[in-house]
């Protein structure tokens, strides 16, 4: 154990490795907070190069540039309220909120403390209970997945802050939306009016580019220049972090644990967990109703969730070779091709090349902060220019962005029209984050019941049989009918208490 | 490296005012390439078919001198990049990577590209499909489970390993049929890929898949599933335990899914002739064998004339399997 320790400290200190991580840093950290370019390209684009590095350095690029890509979504989420990622899109109005009320420093430097935090609870669950987790993941048949996604777009009317109605409409918006393209269950083509473009369907990445980007800057156009903040030098960024730590460890933990476990399912990965960390803190908290303006607890929450899950969502693709998502799909690639086959075996006869992984995640992590930091003091000047210099380049970069995904102008094209829908809807008080979320859980929701039925020969049954599939389903059912059951008990108790009065 | 790109500039425009001065044209040939060259990939970059063509676009740039410039035209199933390296003006300056995929589309209607709208290359992969069970399976040899298949009522057994329609689908379809069974003999659970679905094996939500070694590999190691059999002429040389299809069964079955590197339809045949002889190169080379190797890919060699044989028969083979698993609208 020592010895595999020593000899996996050997293989990080070499300067290859150590320039590597830190190119791969910086780089994860400037694509991560572009609005348009989002972490799993940062991570495609990392392929060819890590081509011509050493097995560890190759790996070490992949593993810092996702990691920072991750946490620096958050920085155009909270600046500019255009989320950089899915997983940051849960708390952007959120954080956003809190730039508006002055405390940018404080929601940003939440996200970088608790995201590293979330990342080494993430490492220290791979290191210790990969095995366990594994077993976790492996229990996890297409039964248990429909209700874990099903549980997940629950999340959409917990966390809109609008009325609930609006909010399992742009919900229902986003499923819609899921099903365009033949990449469903049946293959069939659906609603792409014979264009070929459509075959694919709509990703989640340029639709959450152009609801969130491209309407803010059409709302910008329209609106009037916002009072200017307070114009003053930042304060500092880990300042009263420490006291967050200690006065929300048990939000942090909790976001912590349901990341490290929503991490391990294969397919699920960190946008899930921040969306179920953040639906948690406010369901759970003591006082949901500061939700929304801008109140940190949310945020300390979802960022340790979806940090957690990027280092636990490499437990299934190291020992079983399944992605937990598609930056570990990508990291798959890379690893076969360095010749560390996943699998049990890495862990036995490559065991010194594991804990050099391991130690990466962990030096990955800690240097977020110092370089996090650094990051967030240059973004600060946006705050500063004027809108009308900042919005021309937030939409060159979503055009460049979305051209890139596919190097074809049909990127360009469906980030354009989600931003028009999303600025319908969101002036009409429909929240675009659900229909965000809708499009990210739709294909999964539609995917696990249909095949889940296929295999069943239609009995719905099994979706109860099976004991996690039923816990889940208690779960979601509970959740389902909890406001409904609050309702009727009012109506109750109400004439009841008016009775009383009257009399 | 100036001074290389001036060596190369003289010597083409020396060969063009050759050619113009005698109408000799292969001097033209001579002179490919010229300038950078595009090479199309119809899927995401990260992924393996991306893999293969960078690699041999890196090789190629060694061999050739030029620039050989992957980009990724993903979308649309693979339609879109498909249509681009066949759209694209037959000048050498384009070319790309076609998948297995281009022999099934046009059947489910979705596009009229066919393999014979291409100049074809050179084949350079082929991965054929394994059968796995789950390791708590009770079938032990690929030959007691399909008597159980044979035995029990159509659609009793799962199987997955990608979409419907996709590949591995007609892997099983194609192998049904040879044992004489009806297409749905086996219910076809569609999934995202294979990694899911060799997921879901080890959940035991299936009875078989029937993906490719390599995507089943790292379940197989972890001692959570077996390979039955594949469906190959010859064994793999990774899992030398696994038998084929014929020594198993005595069914002479085989497909697999394969990636070769074709132009546009009407290619100049002394630059098509170059780029062969360069993509034999690459494929001779320890680096492009190491390199297949250690993603657990297969390497198989095909010249032009190879390759168009063998895109005509695989999409002959892949008409019969749609029409019979009822996926073809032509």
């Amino acid at each position: 154990m020592l010895k595999t320790l020593i000899d996996a400290f050997a293989l990080i200190s070499t300067w290859e490795v150590i320039i590597s991580i830190f190119a791969a840093s910086v780089y994860g950290l400037v694509i991560g907070s572009l609005p348009g370019l989002s972490a799993t390209m940062a991570t495609a684009l990392l392929v060819p190069v890590t081509f011509y590095l050493s097995p560890i350095a190759a790996i070490a690029t992949i593993v810092a540039a996702s990691s920072m890509a991750i946490f620096s979504g958050d920085i155009p989420g909270a600046l500019l309220r255009i989320p950089g990622t899915p997983a940051s899109a849960a708390y952007a109005d959120e954080a956003y909120a809190m730039t508006r009320k002055g405390q940018a420093e404080l929601a940003l430097g939440a996200g970088v403390w608790f995201s590293a935090v979330g990342g080494i609870a993430g490492v220290l669950s791979l290191m210790i209970l990969a095995p366990p987790l594994a077993e976790i993941a492996l229990s996890f048949s297409t039964f248990e997945y429909f209700w874990l996604a099903l549980l997940g777009l629950m999340c959409a009317t917990l966390v809109a802050r609008s009325s609930p109605v609006k909010a399992i409409a742009g919900m229902f918006i986003g499923l819609l939306v899921a099903c365009i393209g033949i990449e469903n269950p049946g293959g069939i083509p659906r609603f792409t009016f014979g264009l070929t473009d459509l075959f694919g369907g709509i990703e989640p990445i340029p639709a959450l580019v152009g609801v969130f980007a491209v309407a803010q800057v059409m709302r910008a156009m329209l609106a009037p220049e916002p009072p200017p903040l307070p114009r003053r030098k930042f304060g500092s960024i880990l300042a009263g972090q420490w006291r967050l730590t200690k006065l929300y460890h048990w939000q942090m933990t909790r976001g912590n644990i349901v990341g490290i476990i929503i991490g391990v399912l294969p397919g699920a990965g960190a946008d899930m967990a921040a969306w179920v960390s953040y639906a948690m803190s406010k369901r759970f908290s003591k006082e949901p109703e500061k939700f929304g303006t801008g109140h940190v607890e949310g945020l300390v929450e979802a960022g340790a969730s979806n940090n957690a899950s990027i280092a636990s969502g490499w437990v299934p693709s190291l020992l079983f070779g399944i992605p937990g998502d598609t930056i570990a799909a990508i990291a798959i690639g890379v690893l076969y091709m360095k010749g560390l086959n996943p699998g049990p075996t890495l862990f036995t006869e490559k065991a010194s090349s594991m804990y050099a992984i391991y130690l990466m995640f962990i030096i990955a992590n800690i240097m977020m902060i110092p370089l996090g930091i650094a990051m967030i003091r240059v973004a600060a000047y946006i705050l500063l220019a004027p809108r009308a210099a900042i919005m021309p380049v937030i939409m060159l970069c979503c055009a460049v962005g979305s051209f890139a995904i596919g190097n074809n102008m049909f990127g360009v094209v469906t980030v354009a029209a989600f931003g028009v829908i999303g600025y319908v809807m969101e002036t009409n008080g429909y929240p675009v984050a659900a229909m965000v979320l809708g499009i990210v859980m739709g294909t999964m929701v539609e995917q696990s019941f249909v095949t889940s039925l296929i295999k069943s020969d239609g009995s719905i049954l099994p979706f109860f049989e099976r004991p996690v599939a039923a816990i889940l389903a208690a779960m979601a059912i509970g959740a389902l009918l909890w406001p409904v059951m609050v309702w009727v008990w009012r109506k109750v108790k109400r004439p009841q208490a008016a009775a009383a009065t009257s009399r | 490296m100036s001074k290389i790109s001036r060596r190369t500039f003289a010597a083409s425009s020396a060969a063009v005012a050759a050619s113009a001065a005698f109408g000799f044209k292969p001097a033209l040939a001579q002179a490919y390439p010229a300038r950078p060259v595009t090479v199309i990939v119809p899927w995401g970059a990260g992924g393996g078919t991306d893999a293969t063509a960078r690699i041999v676009a890196a090789l190629l740039e060694k061999d050739l001198g030029q620039p050989f410039n992957v980009v990724n035209r993903t979308g649309g199933s693979g339609v879109v990049g498909h249509s681009a390296i066949a759209t694209a003006q037959p000048d050498g300056y384009t070319i790309g990577m076609l998948t297995v995929e281009i022999s099934m589309m046009h059947w489910q209607g979705l596009t009229d590209l066919t393999p014979k709208s291409y100049t074809p290359l050179a084949l350079m992969n082929e991965d054929p499909p394994g059968i796995q069970v789950s390791s708590s399976s009770p079938y032990k040899t690929v030959k007691e489970l399909a008597d159980a298949i044979k035995a029990a009522p159509p659609g009793k057994f799962k199987a997955s390993g990608t979409g419907q329609g996709g590949i591995w689908h007609l892997a099983l379809v194609g192998w049904m049929q040879a044992m004489g069974l009806p297409a749905n003999q086996v219910a076809w659970v569609p999934s995202n890929g294979a990694a899911p679905a060799m997921q879901d094996l080890a959940a035991g939500g299936l009875d078989l898949t029937t993906c490719s070694v390599p995507e089943a590999r790292a379940i197989i190691e972890a001692g959570k599933a077996r390979s039955l059999a594949i469906m190959a002429p010859a064994r793999n040389p990774i899992f030398k335990d696994v038998p084929t299809l014929k020594e198993a069964m005595g069914i002479d079955y085989a497909t697999g899914a394969w990636r070769g590197i074709a132009g546009p339809k009407n290619l100049p045949p002394e630059i098509a002739t170059k780029l062969t002889a360069a993509l034999k190169k690459v494929y001779d080379s320890a680096e492009y064998k190491d390199f297949m190797s250690n993603r657990g890919f297969g390497t198989v060699w095909g010249d032009a004339a190879h390759f168009a044989g063998f895109m005509d028969k695989g999409d002959a083979q892949m008409g019969e399997a749609m029409k019979a698993a009822g996926l073809s609208k032509a």
